[in-house]
């Protein structure tokens, strides 16, 4: 992309089940602060516009906009809301930027899910009020429904479903931000309690609070405010059928064609070769693999054998949620995509300390929005700019 | 130009006599929100029958509801100030329904109130009892009426009410 | 880049009727008001590059990603989809967000949809507020909706020494504008006596100087340049845009005075480079929920002085064949208030007057800037769209 647009700084709390010692605004500002610190800001007054995402019902607030500008200092600043992941907040204000009109954007996004008492009932609010509702179902039994599909055409197996969750919960020991590290195996994931198979419980993504915060500059002001900006070279959101009636089962196109979206922005051809690394949406074990062969990175039933090959180690070709992903650290709602693009911008700056990958220069980050939706973002970030 | 404009209007009637089907759902959205330590310490305060605000001692101005940073300078060098239990009227109404929009007897009073010993219009909502309407005025002074000790719940509600004083 | 002003158009508006209480579904008011916007263009889906969705709280429609539900009607099928959100100021927000997807660069056409469908909520909408309030210092109080605006109405009526019967009059030439209007739900011959003597809902807010609860759908095209031109011969150009949000924290503020309408107003003028907005703004849809809050939002745009904005539909100024005519359309207190739909109801107004095509509500002379504003949340944000032909 011309105009290019760089992320020059970031701030976050760690990903915790808990955290009472914090209201959201609490937590919002702790994650502030240190972003404006990481951008080198002299204030935030500096800032031109502001960007949250968030959604109602997450936060048991009606018209939640309301209580976002305080804790980011921008009161009587243009700022509005994104419903949607935080990388649809960070293409917002990629557009923005590009527009001329504004220099320096925030986005901010946070999950407060450990406030949220019956999350499972206001999923199952977010399917079709008169086609899906009235089957009074678990919301999850749509990812049931979706992951028996995926193995049934692309042959990979159950296994390897469960390899990704033993990979990222491992990778995640490595992540002192990460709150669900351990050392599992296949048998354990498959052995655990099934929710709506062939799901067990291991192999979805717990809901976790955290708050992050991004800032993003333009290219005339990127390079003078931070010695390693990360640069956005290209951004795609897609969102499919929403009803369950109507969309494609056989196919993962939100993934597929954001990604082909964002791909012809940054210029590439083979995003396998193009591409050092990748943290994509891995909300339930499937997912990872599902969105590997619908962004082109596998042929569809080649993922499960390069994971098991260790390709998607953070040793190997393809290096997938080394830092843990969501199994791993945390399922963080609207912030999900947010805590991918850190992990970016940790390694593309060399700042991943024990995770540190050799020379990276580009990476990409997907996000899916979750049950029920087929919504999806690919971000392209690299260390070159434009 | 002329428009053709689609939307059909229902009346109440349609769906009594279920000439158009209905669904019916009831939300189950539910939710404990963890008040932090500025709305925490300020409802604590509540329950002990006092207000608490906070002091941005960059910008020298105090504040309720009290808040752990300033958003003007977003500095958190904020110290804690107990105010008094006595304000003015910043604005009232004098309101005649209630919040499904049904008809109430006798009519409830929200107002701001600005808090004695805050900064000039730094107030909070709450309501007004034990006036009569006509003679409410913007200005007027105000003092809280609180609830019994043991029946306070750290809650904006330990304060029943204001009245003039 | 093609930030400027005048590099963005709108090319095409549709809309449904706003009305009570709609037998559509929410998917297909959307869908209405898409089809009759491209059929206006005389475009298809095929067109369109990316779909923004504006609709105000989930909690009416209740659905949770009200956004991801509205994605097919609103024609965002396997495309670029995205919903903004500023509560009640989204409706004009929209077209914002329209306008910075072309801006950008990175599209050539837009498809701006914005829904609302209160009456979903039982036992009334009302109820849906409650829940904008502050979750742990306000909402025990059972506050409704209609104290923060009967206590911004206090206070300004206050600060300024007005009186209820001096606001009145805007709801008389709301209403009226509105009878015209083939979409409007309120549309009535309404006395000054009339509206004055209507029941007391909140203190100084009387029945006839607020809005109603409503269903409806808009939906306009924006595209660039280029496309414009192509599309059609009388394209409206998105001159300024500007936006702004205040602090949550409404009892700390002055509510005499909206400042934050005024900072989006002045951001807007600056891109358009408009100077002497009373002179150069021709035609304005103010946001008009209540009746004050016309008079409130023409001191903030800068189109009236501080407390004298209700002298100007007592003298006859924003009256349809006034010198600014204000709300010609009727506004949300004549036509209707499905929230986010009534904001982009302004923007169709504009889209239709500045092409001479309002029929029997077009203002006369030939208005050559349009201005349409928005406003909401806790009394804190202002959304404003400059546009011309």
């Amino acid at each position: 992309m011309s105009n290019s647009v760089a992320i020059v700084g970031v701030g976050y709390t760690p990903t915790r089940k808990l955290t009472p010692e914090v209201s959201y605004k609490e937590m919002i500002y702790e994650a502030c602060v240190r972003a404006y610190h990481d951008a080198n800001l002299a204030s935030h007054r500096d800032i031109d516009g502001f960007i949250s995402c968030a959604e109602d019902f997450l936060e048991g607030t009606s018209i939640f906009d309301e209580y976002t500008p305080d804790q980011l200092g921008g009161i009587q600043k243009p700022m509005h809301t994104i419903s949607g992941d935080t990388l649809l907040g960070l293409a917002t204000a990629v557009m923005n930027i590009r527009t001329g009109l504004q220099q320096l954007v925030v986005v901010e996004a946070h999950s407060k899910a450990s406030n949220i008492k019956t999350l499972d009932a206001i999923l199952h609010y977010a399917t079709d009020p008169i086609l899906t509702r009235p089957l009074h179902l678990n919301p999850h039994f749509i990812a049931g429904l979706e992951m028996q599909r995926f193995l049934d055409i692309s042959k990979n197996t159950l296994e390897q479903c469960a390899e990704v969750v033993v990979k990222n919960k491992r990778n995640a020991l490595k992540n002192d931000l990460s709150t669900y590290g351990t050392r599992l195996t296949t048998r354990e994931v498959l052995s655990s309690e099934p929710t709506s198979t062939p799901l067990t419980q291991l192999q979805h993504a717990e809901p976790t609070d955290g708050a992050i915060v991004f800032v993003l500059a333009s290219s005339k002001i990127a390079k003078k405010m931070n010695r390693t900006p990360v640069w956005i070279k290209g951004c795609g959101w897609i969102s499919d059928a929403p009803s369950l009636e109507t969309r494609d089962w056989n196919r993962c196109a939100y993934a597929a064609l954001s990604a082909q979206m964002a791909y012809r922005q940054a210029g590439i051809r083979n995003p396998k070769k193009q591409i050092d690394f990748f943290e994509i949406d891995d909300t339930f074990s499937y997912k990872e693999l599902e969105h590997l062969e619908a962004l082109g990175i596998y042929e569809t039933g080649k993922s499960g054998k390069a994971l098991l090959q260790g390709a998607l180690d953070p040793d190997g070709k393809t290096p997938t949620n080394v830092s843990g992903g969501s199994l791993g650290m945390g399922h963080v709602l609207e912030a999900t995509g947010g805590f991918r693009t850190l992990e970016i911008v940790k390694q593309l700056r060399a700042e991943a300390g024990p995770r540190q990958l050799d020379k990276v220069k580009t990476g990409l980050a997907f996000s899916w929005r979750g049950l029920p939706t087929t919504s999806g973002v690919t971000m392209i970030y690299s260390q070159k700019g434009a | 130009m002329r428009m053709n404009l689609e939307g059909t209007s229902l009346k109440r009637e349609d769906i009594d006599s279920k000439r158009v089907l209905t669904t019916r759902f009831r939300s189950n959205a539910f939710y404990a929100w963890d008040t932090g330590r500025g709305i925490g310490r300020y409802l604590q305060g509540l329950k002990a029958g006092e207000i608490w605000g906070t002091h941005c001692d960059t910008c020298n101005r105090t504040v309720v509801p009290p808040r752990i940073f300033c958003e003007r300078c977003m500095k958190n060098q904020v110290s804690w100030v107990k105010l008094q239990d006595t304000g003015i009227i910043n604005t009232f109404s004098i309101c005649y329904v209630n919040w499904d929009a049904s008809r109430v007897e006798e009519p409830h009073l929200p107002a701001v109130i600005e808090i004695d010993g805050a900064s000039q219009g730094h107030g909070i909502l709450h309501v007004l009892d034990e006036v009569n309407p006509k003679d409410l005025k913007i200005g007027m002074k105000v003092k809280a009426v609180w609830k019994r000790p043991e029946e306070r719940n750290a809650d904006i509600t330990d304060i029943l009410y204001w009245k003039p004083y | 880049m093609s930030g400027g002003k005048n590099e963005v158009a709108i090319v095409g508006a549709g809309m449904t009727k706003f009305v009570r209480r709609a037998q559509e579904t929410p998917k297909e008011l959307a869908f209405e008001a898409v089809r009759m916007a491209l059929d206006s263009a005389e475009m298809t889906l095929d067109d369109i590059d990316c779909v923004i969705q504006g609709t105000a709280p989930d909690a009416f429609d209740g659905i949770h990603m009200k956004g991801e539900y509205l994605c097919d009607g609103s024609g965002g099928w396997q495309k670029p989809y995205s919903r903004g959100y500023v509560g009640g100021g989204t409706g004009v927000f929209a077209p914002i967000q329209g306008w910075y997807h072309i801006a950008s660069g990175m599209f050539e056409t837009a498809l701006v949809v914005c829904e609302e469908k209160m009456s979903t909520f039982q036992p009334h909408p009302q109820g849906a507020f409650l829940t904008i309030f502050d979750n742990m210092t306000e909402r025990p109080l059972k506050p409704n909706l209609l104290w923060i605006f009967a206590l911004e109405m206090n206070r300004y009526m206050s600060t300024y020494g007005l009186q209820i019967k001096d606001i009145a009059p805007v709801s008389v030439k709301n209403k009226n504008n509105a009878l015209k209007h083939p979409a409007a739900q309120l549309g009535k011959e309404i006395t000054l006596e009339q509206v004055l003597n209507s029941e007391v809902l909140a203190w100084p807010v009387l029945r006839e100087m607020v809005s109603p609860t409503s269903d409806g759908a808009c939906a306009v095209i924006l595209a660039n340049k280029k496309r414009a031109k192509k599309i059609t011969q009388k394209p409206v150009w998105i001159s300024g845009v500007g936006w702004n949000l205040d602090t949550a924290y409404w009892t700390n503020r002055d509510l005499a005075y909206p400042q934050y309408v005024e900072n989006a107003a002045r951001m807007a003028y600056k891109m358009a480079d408009i100077r002497e907005p009373k002179k150069e703004i021709n035609i304005v849809e103010p946001y008009d929920p209540f009746a004050y809050k016309e008079c409130h939002h023409l001191e903030g745009l800068q189109l009236a002085d501080r407390g004298k904005a209700p002298q100007l539909a007592i003298d006859g100024v924003t009256l349809r064949t006034g010198n600014m005519p204000s709300c010609p359309s009727g506004g949300l207190l004549g036509v209707g208030n499905p929230i986010a739909a009534a904001g982009l109801m302004k923007v169709c107004e504009l889209f239709w007057q500045l092409r001479g095509e309002a029929g029997e509500r077009q203002v006369p002379g030939k208005p050559k800037y349009g201005l349409a504003q928005a406003w909401g949340d806790l009394m804190q944000v202002g959304t404003v769209l400059v546009v011309s032909n």
